[in-house]
């Protein structure tokens, strides 16, 4: 009843192709931001920082990412962990070379240098499609991980192999390390976490978005109505490796703080992020938050009832985890491969009819 | 002779008899594939999973015992039985073909027209999954397997090489027995796909599964003798790594090593895995040990995936694989 | 009457200069011979036909055309100008539009976005630009909806614009397909069998839109067709062609009584 679309149409182009057409969600949305930049930061703590929002916004950027890659581009990666480690290592010898530098300009130069590996490693995309091309992406995620181990340059020669965040400010706030206050870090993620949804959104609703999705559709079509393949490509992997480099360079410096690279950046990590999207959604920006939410919560929420509630052991419930997650993908890609946002678009519908059948 | 070489010649035996190990492990996918156009990713994780089985069954764990203990608060574990080994392998053969069962009617019937990619990302989910059933019934702690396989050193190859090159070989027996069975077991499945019955419904349902429909053959039979050929494949190759390096998750990965095995050889070809196998395991092995020590070491995580990567751009069908010819 | 300026028709539609020739074409996979040295030419504003029984290497010639199979022998000379070997979007970008016997469009997006991939070749706003949504890249995006707004009215498939493609019968896609060729203003169209799977109305709908595209915007339009009736009734001038080579050039008149093209379809014995 209150939500409709009678009544709200667009008289321009302009109207028409905007993200929110429906008034409804148009202040919905509107609603969530202010919820999200005004209200979140005077209630956060440490707890709903590190257990929840931080990695909610981090792997949400993440997931933005390897969508544009996989979602629009149809391009198939299980690189992404070690893509968020190129992240993490600019950041961390950026941060460490350039003391004085501000932390968001070497997030995102870290996020520039990612970009450049991932166009690097994209280019046999050129002759290798389908999962081949998934397994070639595999080369990128040993070889990377191991490149970190390895060199010790990368680690700037520490005795552990280890990296760590250098505790850095922003208008006199302390960002990483122990001292961190919860509420700035929280709004650093959250503007790192809504500019790249803009972004995206941009570049996927316009001619970019459009040829990357012609490539997924049919390359050889969209060849031949002109849409040059080696640039549509390689910039998906650019723009895709550089959300994945500022996520990876949020997760080490004010997330975790300290790093070892197999254990944080190995497949699995690409395996997670691959699943927020099939889970939250290809192709799709909400999905990529939803996916997101999704991954981040449920151990969070099977820690609390089973282990909290229950008195289940934690090795009982991660191996739960594992079966409810590997279950879900499987469901999903049977009954809804568009994820949870073509669950929400159909929900949205019938809603919008409500209370009629149709 | 030169040392170098003498100790070039002992990594090259290793490396092709990790290599016959290998192609094993890549057959399991072969045969899937070529019989469903699946990239079953959890082969690895099946072979893990009837490794602990069989420890599971011969020690007489009791299945699910560390749940059942969460829920109802007992100290319960063990049948208090002991089986010996062959007994084991076939009831953990009956596993498997009741698991291949469950997984094509539950999940790839689903799935039928699919592209590939949507396949390959189901077994994903499906090897998350059996990793996390795996744990649960059997306790996700390091087993020992121990079936009856010699191990260690062999003797005869040590003295014989000593009195040829004054260096004597590092061959362990249990190397030597896996290639032989995995050979043996290659050249079975390779014989039983050219010539039998089955094998060419198989071949004819990996073709075309609408045409082999038309001329009689059952998928859903061929699918599940496939995946039950599969799974004891797995059984061997988990036996073999089990008791090689105890039964634990890491099993597992030797799936993802089979990766660019497949795109050497080529996905749909059994020479090719074989070929590919071989040329992976003498590679990796080869490798570390001219170039390793000179650039960190540990080369053999991502050796095969860069020379298979390479060899794609140049050949994107692999080495056998067909050639890939678009039309519009 | 035929000179290199071009002529008048019958009906009064002006046919200008030879804008596309094809010369000694061959064109081999591996030892199959698909086109035998076949010369042909496409004149400005004309519809040509290019006919034949199946498998006589028609959509292979098409795919010459736009430059998806390079041949073995023999040279494209587009607008008087050799044109080198080209990569298929290069040649997209020269104004050479086609569709696709097996449709061809993109499932994963709607009719609009798919009349909207039609102007690549013409969207040049730069990735800044687009990032932002402002300035150049917004305008740029008005812009092109407006033209393929204009092509989705000619085409008369307004109410299906926001519709994924992969809902639509085979007929509405075969005119989205045509729509999307229509957007980028080519100037050769290719088309590959657009009447196929059609019953009578759509093919007179079809046909219709072909003759009113020929006409409002004075495209050239090659095209390969089966229905004789359709070929007779739109066309100029014919090519026909068998097992890879050229066996009638002329118009529709000549075609018909032309002895080797009706043993070809009628099928006579060679002896």
């Amino acid at each position: 009843m209150f939500y409709r679309e009678a009544g709200d149409f667009s008289t321009t182009y302009r109207e028409d192709s905007q993200t929110f057409p429906i008034k409804f969600d148009r202040y919905r949305y509107y609603a969530v931001l202010v919820f999200a930049f005004a209200v979140v930061p005077f209630i956060i703590n440490d707890y709903w920082l590190n257990a929840i929002f931080l990695p909610f916004l981090i792997y949400s950027i993440a997931a933005i990412g390897l969508n544009i890659l996989t979602g629009y581009c149809g391009q198939v990666s299980l690189g992404t962990g070690g893509f968020m480690a190129v992240g993490a290592y600019a950041v961390y010898k950026l941060m460490t070379a350039f003391p004085d530098i501000n932390i968001i300009v070497h997030v995102i130069l870290a996020g520039g240098v990612t970009a450049l590996v991932g166009v690097i490693f994209g280019l046999p995309s050129l002759r290798i499609k389908g999962f081949y091309l998934a397994v070639a992406t595999l080369a990128a995620q040993f070889f990377l991980v191991w490149l970190f181990n390895r060199v010790p340059w990368f680690y700037n020669y520490s005795a552990s192999g280890q990296i760590t965040s250098p505790e850095r400010e922003f208008l006199g706030v302390t960002l990483t390390g122990a001292t961190s206050e919860p509420w700035a870090v929280y709004l650093l993620c959250l503007v790192f976490a809504t500019v790249s949804a803009l972004i995206a959104r941009n570049l996927t609703r316009g001619a970019m978005g459009r040829r990357w999705m012609a490539i997924r559709d049919m390359d050889i079509a969209a060849e031949i109505i002109g849409v040059n393949p080696l640039s549509a490509k390689l910039s998906a992997f650019a723009i895709s490796s550089f959300f994945v480099g500022v996520s990876g360079a949020l997760f080490f410096s004010v997330y975790l703080g300290a790093v070892e690279v197999g254990e944080v950046f190995g497949i699995n990590k690409s395996f997670l992020v691959l699943f927020m999207i099939i889970i939250g959604g290809l192709g799709s920006i909400f999905g990529s938050f939803a996916g997101a939410a999704f991954l981040v919560l449920l151990p969070v929420l099977l820690k609390n009832v089973l282990v909290g509630g229950f008195g289940w052991p934690t090795d009982l419930a991660a191996h739960l985890e594992f079966m409810i997650v590997g279950g879900l993908i499987v469901v999903f890609l049977i009954a809804e491969p568009h994820g949870i946002a073509q669950l929400w678009r159909v929900a949205k519908e019938k809603l919008r009819l409500w209370p009629f059948p149709h | 002779m030169p040392d170098q070489l003498i100790y070039a010649m002992e990594v090259f035996l290793n490396g092709l008899m990790a290599g016959v190990l290998y192609a094993l492990v890549a057959l399991g996918f072969v045969l899937i594939y070529k019989a469903s156009g699946i990239f079953n990713y959890a082969q690895g994780v099946m072979a893990l999973f009837a490794a602990m089985t069989l420890v599971g069954v011969m020690e007489g764990q009791i299945p699910f015992a560390h749940l059942i203990n969460a829920i109802l608060g007992t100290e319960i574990h063990h049948f208090g039985w002991h089986l010996p080994a062959l007994l084991g392998i076939l009831l953990t053969m009956i596993v498997m073909v009741i698991l291949a069962w469950l997984v094509q009617r539950i999940i790839f019937k689903h799935l039928v027209g699919q592209e590939p990619i949507i396949l390959f990302m189901a077994t994903i989910g499906l090897a998350y999954f059996m990793e996390g059933l795996g744990d649960m019934m059997w306790g996700a702690n390091i087993k020992k397997l121990d079936v009856g396989l010699p191990q260690g050193i062999n003797l005869w190859i040590d003295e014989t090489t000593y009195n040829i090159f004054d260096y004597g070989f590092f061959i362990d027996n249990l190397d030597i027995v896996a290639s032989i069975i995995a050979a043996i077991l290659v050249g079975v499945l390779v014989m039983f796909a050219q010539y039998t019955k089955e094998g060419r419904a198989m071949r004819a349902v990996a073709d075309d599964h609408q045409a082999a429909l038309s001329v009689g053959v059952s998928l859903n039979f061929i699918w599940i003798m496939v995946w039950s050929v599969a799974g004891f494949v797995a059984l061997v190759a988990g036996i073999m790594w089990g008791t090689k390096s105890g039964v634990q998750f890491s099993l597992s990965l030797i799936a993802l090593k089979a990766l660019p095995v497949l795109m050497l050889g080529g996905f749909t070809s059994i020479p090719g895995a074989i070929v590919g196998g071989l040329i992976i395991g003498v590679g990796e092995k080869l490798f570390e040990f001219l170039v390793g020590p000179l650039i960190g070491g540990a080369t053999e995580n991502w050796f095969a995936y860069v020379l298979a990567l390479l060899l794609l751009v140049f050949r994107p069908q692999g080495l056998f694989g067909e050639k890939i010819i678009e039309r519009v | 009457m035929n000179t290199d300026e071009g002529y008048i028709t019958d009906d009064g539609r002006k046919i200008g200069g030879v804008v596309m020739e094809m010369k000694n074409i061959t064109l081999r996979f591996g030892g199959v011979t698909a086109i035998q040295d076949i010369t042909f030419d496409i004149r400005e504003g004309e519809i040509r036909a290019i006919i034949g029984p199946n498998g006589a290497g028609k959509s292979s010639m098409l795919n010459v055309v736009s430059g998806f199979y390079v041949p073995q022998e023999g040279e494209v000379f587009f607008r008087g100008e050799k044109r080198p070997p080209l990569k298929p979007f290069e040649v997209a970008r020269q104004g050479i539009a086609r569709t696709f016997q097996n449709i061809a469009l993109f499932e994963g997006m709607s009719v609009l976005d798919n009349v909207m991939t039609g102007r690549l070749t013409q969207m040049k706003s730069g990735f800044i630009s687009q990032a932002l949504w402002r300035g150049k890249a917004e305008r740029e995006e008005i812009e092109n909806r407006e033209i393929c707004e204009r092509v989705i009215d000619f085409l008369e498939i307004q109410s299906i614009r926001k519709t994924p493609v992969s809902r639509l019968p085979y007929g509405l896609k075969k005119r989205v397909e045509l729509a999307r060729a229509l957007a980028s203003e080519p100037k050769l169209l290719l088309l590959d069998e657009p009447m196929a799977g059609m019953n009578v109305e759509e093919k007179e709908d079809m046909s219709r839109f072909i003759l009113d595209v020929n006409d409002e915007f004075g495209t050239t339009i090659a095209l390969i067709e089966h229905d004789m009736g359709v070929v007779m009734d739109l066309s100029d001038r014919v090519v026909v062609m068998d097992y890879g080579k050229k066996i009638g050039d002329g118009t529709p008149s000549d075609i018909r009584n032309n002895q080797a093209v009706i043993d070809a379809y009628l099928g006579v014995s060679h002896d």
